[in-house]
């Protein structure tokens, strides 16, 4: 199969995907975990699947916006999410409508809240932003010094391309983006790179055979000669976490969801991403180059 | 060699299995005992249930006065935290104004944030009991000398000197002879500070608290009195709390999702990788063995985001092995030797492995350098993981491989995947 020549499929598939979940995002908001806007998260166990509307009834008085959710395995877990800070006291209040009106336990009962001031949201958005960016200039560097400029090039493409698909599928799953998310994002950048460079490094090694400067057939070759690899690895990858997501709690599956989507989107974009975006590099300098009267330049 | 070869193996299996073993269930040799794994690494607040609360002080203050604030608030915090009787709290200071306290596995978390971040509960009580004054009539306290001794100095605001001079009065009316009976307590969060004695009716809102003090002791006891207040404004600017249950609930299901997870990734690599899949699947256990060692042993706390790490990089650390086995098919099917092939299969993987693991390592540590708190223990258990599964895949596995193949078991290459 010749993967290379197809790279205008590709290019488009990908970029459908991107364009689906950013128009998704445009449109209902990307959903700001609490920790990146400032707010608090209250999760109490009510031992019954109350109607959304009863609860609202209790939590307008405090936030008329703030996001219910009902959680667990038989949905007695009220969530409330608010952008509103509320300190102790305040979640105490809260709690304590609730503890009035369906008897409820404050040690037993009060699962977990969590609040955020909206100076550290900004901090920690900020934090995660320039982590990104360290990362990924960290591999540019790394790359050109141990490959080329251009393969750096080619993977940091493949790099913001796993970072549109998982923001994609974040805003059309509707998955807050938050700390974790970055988390995520960094884990998925390493995984991501390290599957790329298996294929570059197999293509660094195929250049010493190239003939007649093409470079689409050695991207080919070597694609081929590691998509095993390629595959197997991200199947044992795939494995570990999807046995995460299926038997993980809330906070973990929220987690896994968007490593799942950056494994495969990792391994797909080192093969259909990295590799002809590598080529369509080589080849452009190839043209710049055809007047230079020595054409050993690689 | 060959019986030599299968005695180091079968020695090394062994070991491997009781490692295993004592990681999982601990073990108990005589009088000496080492804990399971699980018991030995301190669990995060996620796992143990618990609550952590950062302060800011709201101050302009800075410099030496601003240390001396946050230490006042510090020491203020510790006497609370202690008087709740918590074990290991975390009491530290954050960067220049914000302070974080850590508390595990406290039972009724939003009562414990509510009574650390009260304003503080000085009395004045009188020996029947009889409240005098409060924090908030106390305007000063410092350190100042009677008779060439330290002593405390109070002063107080104008309620409080009418209520004190009052007191003091009646006690040293009613009293006059008996010492115990004229004693005020001063409590700072139900705990008695100090206990003197009325000498005389104290009027004018300046009172001396003396005795035969250290210089040490009348700053203490300033700092206590003048504490009785926070010595500052705090706001709650980030803070969480997990109940027990909910800790363990999330431990439990988080161990068996690892579990199966691993038991699937060793059934995955035999059946794919046959003989090496045998190999590969004992280097894996040999590498979460260093990995959780190497978390014990550097006092790592076991959160959450940690253990999805370390399932994580299960599945990643059987890379290493994949890319040396695939190397090692090639050139199989070149023609080589079952012996030639491994040593050129790992010298051409080596290279591969290390390209691909520093980049890893990158993204790594930026995480460990910008993250908090639990995304601290995922970038730890990452870059931990990394660095075992490239000396495992490198050093053991080419060691059993070649153990293996001393052993002239076969010289069938479907064995190895080819």
């Amino acid at each position: 199969m010749n993967i290379i020549e197809r790279r205008k499929i590709w290019f488009a598939l990908s970029g459908a995907v991107i364009a689906i979940g950013l128009i998704i995002g445009l449109f209902s908001g990307i959903n700001l975990g609490i920790d990146f806007t400032g707010g608090a998260l209250m999760e109490i166990e009510v031992h019954q699947e109350l109607p959304v509307s009863e609860i609202r009834e209790i939590v307008n008085e405090f936030d008329p916006n703030a996001n219910i959710n009902l959680l667990g395995r038989d949905r007695t877990i009220v969530q409330i999410r608010s952008t509103i800070d509320f300190d102790n006291q305040e979640r105490l209040e809260i709690f304590g409508k609730f503890q009035e009106k369906y008897d409820l336990d404050l040690k037993e009962d009060f699962l977990r809240a969590q609040q955020f001031g909206p100076a550290v949201g900004r901090e920690i958005q900020n934090r995660a932003l320039i982590s990104v960016l360290i990362s990924a200039l960290g591999m540019l560097a790394y790359i050109t010094f141990r490959f080329e400029l251009r393969f750096g090039f080619a993977a940091i493409t493949a790099l913001i391309h796993d970072i549109l698909i998982v923001i994609a599928v974040y805003s059309i799953f509707r998955i807050p983006i938050n700390a974790p998310f970055v988390a995520a994002v960094l884990t998925i950048l390493g995984y991501s790179i390290n599957d790329t460079i298996v294929v570059f490094d197999r293509i660094r090694e195929n250049l010493k055979f190239m003939k007649k400067n093409n470079y689409e057939q050695v991207a080919n070759d070597s694609i081929k000669q590691t998509i095993v690899r390629s595959i197997n690895t991200s199947v044992t990858t795939l494995i570990t976490i999807v046995a995460l997501y299926v038997l993980g709690v809330e906070q973990i599956r929220q987690f896994a969801l968007p490593l799942i989507a950056g494994v495969v989107s990792g391994t797909y974009s080192s093969i259909f991403i990295a590799s002809p975006v590598w080529v369509m590099l080589k080849e452009m300098q190839a043209k710049k180059t055809s007047y230079n009267p020595n054409p050993e330049t690689k | 060699m060959r019986v030599k070869n299968a005695i180091i193996f079968i020695l090394l299996i062994a070991l491997v299995s009781l490692a295993a073993f004592t990681a999982l269930f601990g073990l108990e040799v005589g009088d000496r005992s080492i804990r399971p794994i699980s018991q030995s690494m301190k669990q995060g607040l996620d796992l143990q249930g618990g609550v952590y609360v950062v302060y800011e002080a709201k101050t302009n203050l800075t410099g030496v006065e601003l240390d001396r604030t946050i230490d006042q608030t510090i020491g203020i915090f510790n006497r609370r935290v202690n008087a709740l009787g918590l074990t290991e709290p975390i009491i530290v200071r954050e960067g220049d104004k914000r302070i974080r306290v850590e508390l595990p596995g406290v039972e009724n978390a939003q009562e414990a944030i509510d009574l650390i971040g009260q304003t503080a509960q000085l009395r004045f009580i009188t020996f029947d009991g009889e409240e005098v004054l409060t924090g908030a009539n106390v305007r000063k306290a410092e350190v100042n000398f009677v008779d060439g001794s330290p002593s405390v100095g109070l002063e107080l605001d104008s309620e409080g000197a009418n209520s004190f001079s009052e007191a003091t009065g009646r006690l040293d009316r009613d009293y006059a002879p008996r010492a115990q009976e004229r004693t005020i307590f001063i409590v700072l969060d139900d705990e008695v500070i100090s206990d003197p004695v009325v000498t005389e009716r104290i009027t004018g809102g300046r009172a001396n608290i003396t005795g035969r003090f250290s210089m040490e002791y009348a700053s203490n006891l300033a700092t206590l009195i003048r504490g009785g207040a926070l010595p500052v404004d705090l706001e709650e600017i980030e803070s969480s709390t997990i109940t027990a249950t909910l800790g363990v609930n999330a431990l439990n299901r988080s161990v068996q999702a690892a579990q199966i997870g691993i038991i699937l990734v060793l059934l995955f690599m035999l059946v794919y990788y046959r003989l090496p899949g045998i190999v590969a699947n004992l280097a894996l256990v040999i590498y979460i063995l260093i990995v959780l060692g190497t978390l014990v042993a550097l006092n790592a706390t076991l959160t959450l985001p940690g253990i999805a790490a370390l399932i994580l990089s299960v599945g990643m650390a059987v890379d290493a092995n994949v890319i040396i086995f695939e190397r090692l098919k090639e050139e199989l099917r070149a023609g080589k030797t079952i012996r030639a092939s491994i040593d050129s299969g790992f010298k051409r993987a080596f290279r591969t492995i290390i390209d691909a693991n520093i980049t890893t390592l990158i993204a790594g540590m930026v995480l460990y350098q910008f993250g908090t708190g639990p995304i601290r223990g995922f970038a730890v258990t990452l870059i931990v993981g990394i660095i075992a599964s490239m000396f495992t895949a490198i050093v053991i596995t080419k060691f059993i491989l070649k153990l293996l193949v001393g052993m002239n078991l076969t010289k069938n290459n479907k064995l190895f995947g080819a």
